[in-house]
């Protein structure tokens, strides 16, 4: 199984200090915290994508391209890819560029966007957010998998003869998760194509993100992509550990309390109650997530959303090294022994399609 | 027998409250009719003061926070509502707009609603008809014809002599079990029972 973060990029005065970081400290932050998730041994480093302040994470290739070079194993994603907004045809040259460059170590996550002025500002209608969502992402396949495309559609100006390049690294795409909190029509998607599925629970109850699995992981097996449990599975989450919880709980009070989206609205005793937001140490975070697969079935990748509301450097990476030392070994080896032999551990990996697809070229071929 | 559930929600912030028995004897007159239909009406009376907390909670942080989630489902299931503000400064209370705005874009569509309000004197009585009536009219609410207003007066023997207001609560009790009577039971909506297939998405573009 896959553990690992993702950032928001939200740029956030410290309500300790009244110190708010300029835009470059915080894309060098996050470089930084990339790349300490990488040697602290956390598997995947996944980016938000954002086109208006106080979020700094507009150009998520560029910035995985980067880390590309100055990491070793982190698997670089995004979280999310806005597949309304951007170009698919950029989106499928953007992401076979990163692909290349870093040698198939990565996978990306679609996602609408909520942010309703951003829509207008690329040109689109939030009212049309799905049927971009189903037609982009259409054409984004067809330029993986089809050397030259002729293509029209409703959205975006006709393309005869196009061929995206790079072409994908070994002839094979990169792996696509989709993410969505509230719409069946996006499980539906992901499970009709055999991608993965995100859900971004940090401010959902449980019972909501169990449905929409649930439903996701049926779409997998009616749509013919093998057993229900067999559907690759993402969860979001959410915690702050120090090794004594009650000092956990005292120093993230006044970033919960100011937080963009939830602070000034419930207690942190609520919100924690109500979601999976963990405050305490590192064994009450293993019981907390150890527990998400009785919810959701067993599952591939569990991302963690540790950098944002405003919480120091240090901070940060201290939470990567709890994270890393404490929480993930504890959870892997609880986890992991009740994972039926025939779900997989992992979401697939660049090796693992290749292989998939040459047994598929020469079984055609046979 | 037929059953039907109602929901009375009063928005009364006083304890006890006016509008609370306001809002208990229009739910007490649309029982009485339905059950002369031959109807049993299982109604839920909610006072928005005791999820206060958590309506605005809703509002922040977007999803159904502590008991407003399980009184949200409660009026998006219900076959009637009864909705009862009191009017403060020309309309209803912030709590009650609040309450309004978390409930699902399509929680009221269709629905029999019966509108009431209370208020220190009945120069304000229109409110109802300009301020309450057009909110659920936008959510497309079936309202029903009659509202009913309760001056401070009302409650004793100087209010409204030639239409007292006990017989407006009967009339309009009467209306809102005519319409719930008339209606099948709704149906809990299931978004993954009618999610579209990925054969719909594609042929809706």
């Amino acid at each position: 199984m896959q553990f690992g973060i993702f950032t928001v990029s939200d740029v956030t005065t410290d309500p300790t200090t009244g110190r708010t970081p300029d835009d470059t400290e915080r894309v060098r932050n996050m470089l930084t915290i990339a790349q300490h998730a990488d040697q602290a041994g956390l598997d995947v480093f996944a980016t938000g994508e954002h086109h208006n302040p106080p979020f700094v994470a507009s150009s998520p290739t560029t910035l995985l391209g980067y880390l590309a070079g100055t990491t070793k194993n982190v698997v670089l994603s995004t979280s999310t890819t806005l597949i309304t907004t951007n170009d698919p045809v950029k989106i499928a040259e953007d992401y076979a560029m990163l692909q290349v460059i870093s040698d198939g170590r990565m996978d990306l996550m679609m996602g609408r966007g909520n942010t309703a002025p951003v829509y207008p500002w690329f040109g689109y209608d939030i009212r049309q957010g799905m049927p971009l969502a189903i037609e982009h992402y259409a054409l984004l396949r067809r330029l993986w998998e089809e050397e030259v495309v002729d293509w029209e559609g409703k959205f975006r100006t006709p393309l005869q003869g196009f061929t995206a390049t790079p072409r994908p690294l070994d002839g094979v795409p990169p792996f696509v998760w989709h993410g969505s909190i509230r719409s069946p029509e996006i499980a539906e998607q992901a499970a009709y194509y055999g991608d993965g599925f995100f859900h971004n629970n940090i401010f959902w109850p449980m019972h909501h993100t169990r449905r929409m699995v649930q439903y996701y992981r049926q779409r997998w097996e009616h749509h013919g992509h093998g057993p229900a449990d067999t559907a690759i599975v993402g969860l979001g989450g959410q915690a702050f550990m120090r090794k004594n919880s009650q000092d956990a709980w005292n120093e993230f009070r006044p970033y919960f309390d100011n937080a963009p989206v939830y602070g000034h609205g419930p207690t942190m005793e609520d919100f924690t109650a109500a979601t999976p937001l963990t405050v305490g140490s590192p064994q009450q975070v293993i019981e907390r997530y150890a527990a998400m697969r009785e919810d959701v079935g067993d599952y591939q990748r569990q991302l963690f959303l540790i950098d944002h509301a405003g919480l120091p450097l240090k901070t940060v990476l201290e939470q990567i090294d709890h994270l890393a030392e404490d929480v993930v070994p504890a959870l892997r080896a609880e986890m992991e022994p009740k994972r039926p032999a025939h779900v997989p551990s992992d979401p697939p990996s660049h090796a693992e399609r290749v292989a998939a697809k040459s047994a598929a070229d020469n079984a055609a071929g046979a | 027998m037929q059953q039907r559930t109602l929901v009375a929600v009063s928005a009364g912030l006083g304890q006890p409250s006016s509008t609370r028995m306001l809002t208990d004897r229009l739910a007490q007159a649309a029982e009485a009719e339905l059950g002369e239909r031959g109807i049993t009406a299982e109604i839920r009376t909610v006072e928005l003061r005791d999820i206060a907390h958590d309506v605005l909670n809703t509002a922040l942080t977007g999803f159904p926070a502590g008991q407003a989630q399980d009184v949200l489902e409660a009026v998006e299931t219900a076959d009637g509502l009864i909705a009862v503000s009191p009017l403060f400064n020309t309309t209803y209370t912030g709590l009650f707009k609040s309450f309004v705005d978390v409930l699902g874009g399509d929680a009221l569509r269709g629905v029999p609603v019966l509108l009431g309000a209370t208020g220190g004197t009945p120069r304000h009585s229109l409110a109802l008809e300009y301020s309450m009536r057009p909110l659920f009219t936008y959510l497309h609410a079936d309202v029903v014809t009659t509202s009913v207003f309760a001056a401070t007066d009302d409650w004793a023997g100087q209010g409204d002599q030639v239409n007292p207001l006990p017989d407006r609560i009967r009339r309009a009790g009467a209306e809102l079990a005519a319409v719930v009577a008339g209606r099948e039971p709704r149906k809990r909506p299931d978004e993954f029972a009618e999610a579209p297939s990925f054969d719909q998405l594609l042929s809706d573009l």
